[in-house]
């Protein structure tokens, strides 16, 4: 699960963790509202209004409404004109943000809708720092990276010049150590107070990280201001699904907005859903095997419109829900219902076929390959529904047939 | 011959309610000899199975059973009076983790857990917890692992397993069937097929068991299923390269997989532009295995790798 930055900053500064000064607006009068708190509380006239999306790249990313505007934007008027100046480039700026739709390398070109806004107080900025805690899978263990190339992606540094990224791996039976702590700190070159304070935010982040279940944390930048304050400019936090269970507080800050109404409406019914852009919509049982169904479709020349991977345990009623979401999409030209019955069985799904027929209709062309438990059941339910389904005798076949019925 | 499990195995199981109940009847329709399970608080009570025998199982049983296995409160108590030496895991992921290390406590060789959904931290835990011990670990997130005609422990159908030659690796569970169906279909049959499971943390790698296949005598050929995420392929690919003796065939799923989303498998995550199908591929590629362009091509691409070595 992702949040908002905003949210993994009172996450942070819960627990410790250094982070400026800020508050989250949803509306023009809120954010204006914001701006004197903001700058009694932190003694610095500037402000930044940073869109909140769930997607990077927003400090380089630009509004489709308003192309000359980025989705970071920095308000200096109150150097020269106060605050009065402020809270009306802040009225202005916000008015424009708020609904329209932030493109950024990391949103695709359809881009995001900007709902929720964060005014955070200026920051004198003296260096950028990075700083990740993230599963090493080689490891099996979390590993906290730190480098020195602050604002730039991780990725992008591994590949250039993989020996400024050091790394520590963290015992779970321990935590991190200081002296891990102070390796990465000493190592960064920092100094005195910059030094001390990014050893405390070092130590205190891992222990987050592992408190809050987090699949990644990325501070990018961190930053060390020129009186030695060690502060998360940028946090983003991403959670391990598995573990939501035990964190009743994370999930209220899930922001459904954020995510693909088809993908949320697929996880009511317990299916793993992802939308694609293709033509070929998949139905089949099973992680993998619903990732080959993708593979071989594009093999033999089509394009999936999704994965769906119905599980191992479902109903009737979720293989319906499948279907139903599935044809929602009005790119696809084409089913495919691919099952290798095992505890699933091949009746279950042909009668959750023919239910979402009746209930929904069948505008394209479905063919089902069925195998494994009931698999004799399941095609006598197919054929006696009358439906025009084509069947296949592998998935190959299947997939072949599916492309040239959709074509 | 076969790996991990056998004729001999004696199994535990830890969970016995719901989904865990459901798999042990069929487990034991199979043929595999179920002596304990463990409820916290029902020790001291029997569970009640009987049906009909699964003719596709271990040969020479009548065609029906009835059997009550006994139900212990610790995992310690159940060894101690019924000689188990291996475990299986249906308990609810919250729990799971837990239920794993007291397996491990208790010295048990083998420690298979179906469960999904296990938070990676308890799964990080669990790893440094089996450090140092002989248990060994094989899932979570995986159907199971099945020797034809002696033992199944998971939830994997048996009818479509055949003994035969092959030994059978995989992070996935439905491709796992359509492979052991490919081998039954062209009369390869497999040695043991051993589901490892989808999570980005698992207790046993391909690399640990293509080596145990690889001292198996009656495993000729191995084939492997790996998908995107992770660099378990690429080691496994590395171990192959220097362990040339037994033909491997292998299929990677998730070729068009779009990176950073996670396809329905926890591990099944292309992250920072590493855990591709195409790298994997080649790494596999290049240590000599033959691998499938489609899962429909997994039976012959085994085929033709035992052809290349004149197996």
């Amino acid at each position: 699960m992702k949040i908002h930055e905003y949210q993994a900053k009172e996450l942070m500064k819960a627990r410790g963790i250094a982070v400026p000064q800020g508050r989250v607006a949803q509306t023009v009068d809120e954010a204006v509202a914001a701006v004197r708190p903001l700058v009694e509380a932190s003694g610095n006239p500037v402000v930044v209004v940073k869109s909140q999306i769930h997607a990077g790249g927003r400090g380089k990313g630009h509004f489709r409404e308003f192309p000359e505007l980025a989705g970071v934007t920095v308000v200096l008027d109150g150097l020269e004109g106060g605050l009065k100046a402020s809270e009306e480039r802040v009225r202005d700026l916000t008015k424009k943000m708020l609904g329209s739709t932030l493109v950024t390398v990391q949103t695709g070109p359809i881009g995001k809708q900007v709902n929720r806004l964060y005014l955070e107080q200026g920051i004198d900025i003296e260096r950028e720092l990075y700083l990740s805690v993230v599963l090493d899978r080689a490891q099996e263990r979390n590993t906290m990276m730190a480098s020195s190339e602050g604002g730039t992606e991780i990725e992008e540094v591994a590949e250039r010049s993989p020996e400024k990224i050091l790394r520590v791996t963290i015992d779970p039976a321990i935590g991190m150590a200081p002296f891990q702590a102070h390796a990465l700190a000493h190592g960064l070159g920092l100094r005195g107070e910059a030094y001390k304070n990014a050893k405390r935010f070092m130590l205190a982040l891992a222990a987050a990280a592992a408190e809050l279940d987090s699949e990644l944390v990325e501070i990018n930048p961190l930053v060390v201001t020129r009186d030695g304050k060690v502060l998360a400019l940028d946090g983003k936090m991403n959670f391990d699904n598995n573990a939501l269970f035990r964190h009743p507080d994370l999930l209220e800050m899930r922001d459904l907005a954020e995510e693909d109404p088809a993908e949320v409406e697929a996880s009511r019914y317990g299916l793993s859903f992802i939308k694609l852009d293709g033509n070929i919509g998949c139905l089949v049982n099973g992680a993998g095997l619903a990732m080959s169904t993708m593979d071989i479709i594009k093999h033999v020349g089509g394009e999936p419109a999704n994965f769906l991977d119905v599980g191992g345990g479902a109903t009737t009623e979720n293989v319906t829900a499948a279907f139903k979401i599935i044809t929602k999409d009005p790119n696809v030209r084409g089913i495919f219902v691919n099952i290798f019955g095992g505890i699933m069985k091949c009746d279950t799904i042909a009668n959750g076929v023919v239910e979402a027929v009746k209930q929904v209709g069948l505008k394209v062309p479905l063919v089902v390959r069925l195998e494994g438990t009931n698999v004799e059941l399941g095609k006598r339910i197919i054929e006696a529904s009358g439906l025009n389904v084509v069947s296949a005798d592998d998935m190959k076949d299947g997939a072949r047939k599916i492309v040239e019925l959709a074509a | 011959m076969s790996v991990l499990v056998d004729s001999n195995t004696r199994l535990l199981v830890q969970g016995i309610g719901g989904a865990g109940r459901f798999h042990t009847d069929k487990a034991i329709a199979y043929g595999t000899q179920v002596v304990a399970a463990i409820h916290p608080t029902r020790g001291g009570e029997t569970e009640h199975f009987e049906g009909v025998s699964d003719s596709s199982g271990v040969p020479g049983r009548s065609d029906s059973y009835r059997v009550d296995v006994p139900i212990f409160a610790t995992v310690r108590e159940a060894i101690a009076a019924t000689e188990a030496n291996a475990s299986v895991i249906y308990v609810p992921a919250p729990f799971a983790a837990d239920a794993i290390m007291e397996a491990a406590d208790a010295d048990l060789a083998l420690v298979v857990a179906i469960t999904e959904g296990i938070p990676i931290r308890d799964m990080i835990r669990v790893k440094r917890f089996l450090q140092g011990k002989a248990t060994r670990l094989i899932g979570p997130n995986c159907p199971g692992v099945i020797t034809p005609q002696q033992c199944k422990i998971g939830i994997m159908p048996g009818y479509i397993h055949q003994a035969g030659r092959i030994g059978v690796v995989s992070r996935s569970g439905t491709l796992t069937y359509e492979a052991v169906h490919q081998l039954t279909k062209n009369g390869l049959g497999h040695t043991t097929a051993v589901g490892i499971g989808g999570d980005p943390v698992n207790g046993t790698n391909f690399s640990d068991v293509l080596e145990l296949f690889h001292q198996d005598p009656a495993t000729e050929g191995i084939l492997m299923i790996g998908e995107i995420g992770g660099s378990a392929e690429e080691e496994a690919a590395a171990w192959i390269s220097e362990h040339p003796a037994k033909p491997v065939a292998a299929f990677i799923a998730g070729t068009t997989a779009p990176p950073g989303k996670r396809m329905g498998h926890a591990g099944a995550i292309i992250s920072g532009g590493r855990g591709t199908a195409a790298d994997k591929i080649r790494a596999l590629e290049q240590a000599g295995v033959v691998v499938a362009p489609t899962p429909t091509d997994m039976g012959t691409a085994m085929m033709s790798a035992l052809d290349r070595t004149g197996s």
